[in-house]
């Protein structure tokens, strides 16, 4: 049953991917991309991940979305249709798809519990996690204690990007060139070239 | 059960997986538009989250909160991997879209093209 | 700006309950799914919803942008200082179990704290973020 509902749901989520890819209207673009984060959460459900459910659902279908519409007022809201052909594109992206799905052949098969993921360190942090610092979500004490290094990176990156977005975005406002100003520079790179 | 349909069942994660990750990649590649190229790039990431989280899936298994009743848990450290990555993932995403908006306002277009086209800007 | 009178009053009716949501899965996420990266988001989450339907200036009044710059950087100092804390008390650099008589307790405390930390730089990365991208629409 569990496994049904995790292809069932896979399934619409690559429905719609495909939905994305092909529309034109970014504004669709952004919702599309908010519902496939909340498929993308139900999933993680599904996969018993329930921490990382609960931070796609608010992260991925809320503050993304929220600033992905934001960036669209301060930019285009349609997509203009792309003159050269995309085959060159599909090409690559089938030969790469091809090479990972032959490497898919010698994985564990999806579910199983013997597998060397799952027999390593994973079975000392579900034992140990009480003993060792009575949190009973073994999520919370890996996240914060055993690798307590690697999420004080992760919250450095936050700050950092956070940092970079403030720096591009709370600057001097530039204006948008007149079309003298673009056909001036449009000449100037004719005659560099 | 026919082997093809357990293959299809053991494996239709991966496939889904690398699906979604080709999706990303060819969006990525094909697309001019620069918001649907970071578009592109959110797909990759979170084909990699599934990538992390199905093979620690057990089935029969319940979320790694310990509790007396229950015995078999699914394996905790992708959660925690991908947890991470998720946030960091919109704050990078964020700084993408600042970029955008910023070429924007720079160039009046956001169609990579098109940027080629006008030449350097001042 | 005019706005729908329901949007308004039910925006002001769920606000606190996602701010008591959000310190329940920053406090509770020892024992259940949670914990300072989701807490973060959902504070954030509230802001931002405050700031879409009532304007950016009656956001602004509640969180001003300067204290957002400063907390920031002081999740982040938080974290490192409860770091600095254990590598005083004679442990490793982020070794929790020195932080109280014994280390179970030490681990627990630690991991408490270190989540507040994450909470703060997380919740306001997030306002920032969007308050800069709000700012640069004017």
């Amino acid at each position: 049953m569990e496994a049904l509902i995790n292809m069932v749901l896979l399934t619409l989520m690559a429905v719609i991917t495909v939905g994305i890819i092909r529309m034109k209207s970014l504004f669709g673009v952004v919702i599309l991309g908010g519902i496939y984060s909340f498929l993308m959460a139900s999933v993680m459900i599904v996969l018993d991940a329930v921490d990382v459910a609960m931070t796609e659902a608010s992260v991925g279908a809320g503050v993304s979305t929220v600033l992905m519409l934001a960036a669209l007022y301060l930019t285009k809201h349609e997509e203009t249709p792309s003159l050269h052909s995309p085959a060159v594109a599909l090409l690559l992206a089938a030969v790469v798809g091809a090479a990972l799905i032959y490497g898919t052949i010698d994985l564990p098969p999806f579910g199983s519990a013997d597998t060397p993921v799952n027999t390593h360190v994973a079975p000392r942090y579900l034992e140990k996690s009480i003993p060792e610092t009575s949190v009973p979500n073994v999520v919370t004490s890996v996240l914060g204690s055993y690798r307590g290094f690697d999420t004080f990176g992760e919250v450095t990156v936050i700050f950092t990007a956070g940092l970079g977005v403030l720096l591009l975005l709370r600057g001097r406002r530039k204006r948008i060139h007149s079309d003298v100003e673009t056909a001036a520079i449009a000449a100037d790179a004719r005659d560099a070239a | 059960m026919s082997p093809a349909i357990e293959t299809l069942i053991t494996s239709y994660n991966y496939w889904i997986t690398i699906f979604l990750m080709v999706a990303g990649l060819y969006t990525v590649i094909a697309k001019d538009n620069m918001i649907k190229k970071l578009v592109g790039l959110s797909l990759f990431q979170t084909s990699v989250y599934l990538l992390y989280l199905s093979p620690g899936k057990i089935l029969g298994g319940t979320a790694p909160i310990i509790d007396p009743a229950l015995k078999v848990y699914s394996n905790p450290l992708p959660h925690v991997l991908i947890l991470t990555a998720i946030v960091v993932g919109v704050a990078t995403i964020a700084l993408g879209l600042a970029l955008v908006v910023r070429i924007n306002e720079e160039y009046g277009t956001i169609e990579e093209d098109e940027i080629f086209e006008t030449g350097t800007g001042k | 700006m005019k706005l729908d009178l329901i949007l308004r009053v039910t925006t002001k009716i769920i606000l606190p309950f996602m701010l008591l949501f959000a310190l329940y899965v920053q406090f509770h996420g020892d024992y259940g799914p949670g914990g300072g990266f989701q807490a973060g988001v959902i504070a954030a989450g509230m802001i931002i919803l405050y700031a879409l339907v009532f304007g950016l200036r009656a956001a602004q009044r509640v969180v001003p942008m300067s204290l957002v710059q400063r907390l920031i950087p002081l999740g982040v100092l938080i974290y490192a200082g409860v770091g600095i804390v254990a590598m005083m008390k004679g442990g490793e650099f982020l070794n929790y179990s020195v932080l109280a008589q014994n280390s179970v307790k030490g681990q627990h405390e630690g991991i408490l704290l270190i989540e507040l930390g994450v909470l703060v730089t997380v919740a306001s990365t997030m306002v920032g973020i969007f308050y800069a991208f709000v700012e640069r629409g004017r």
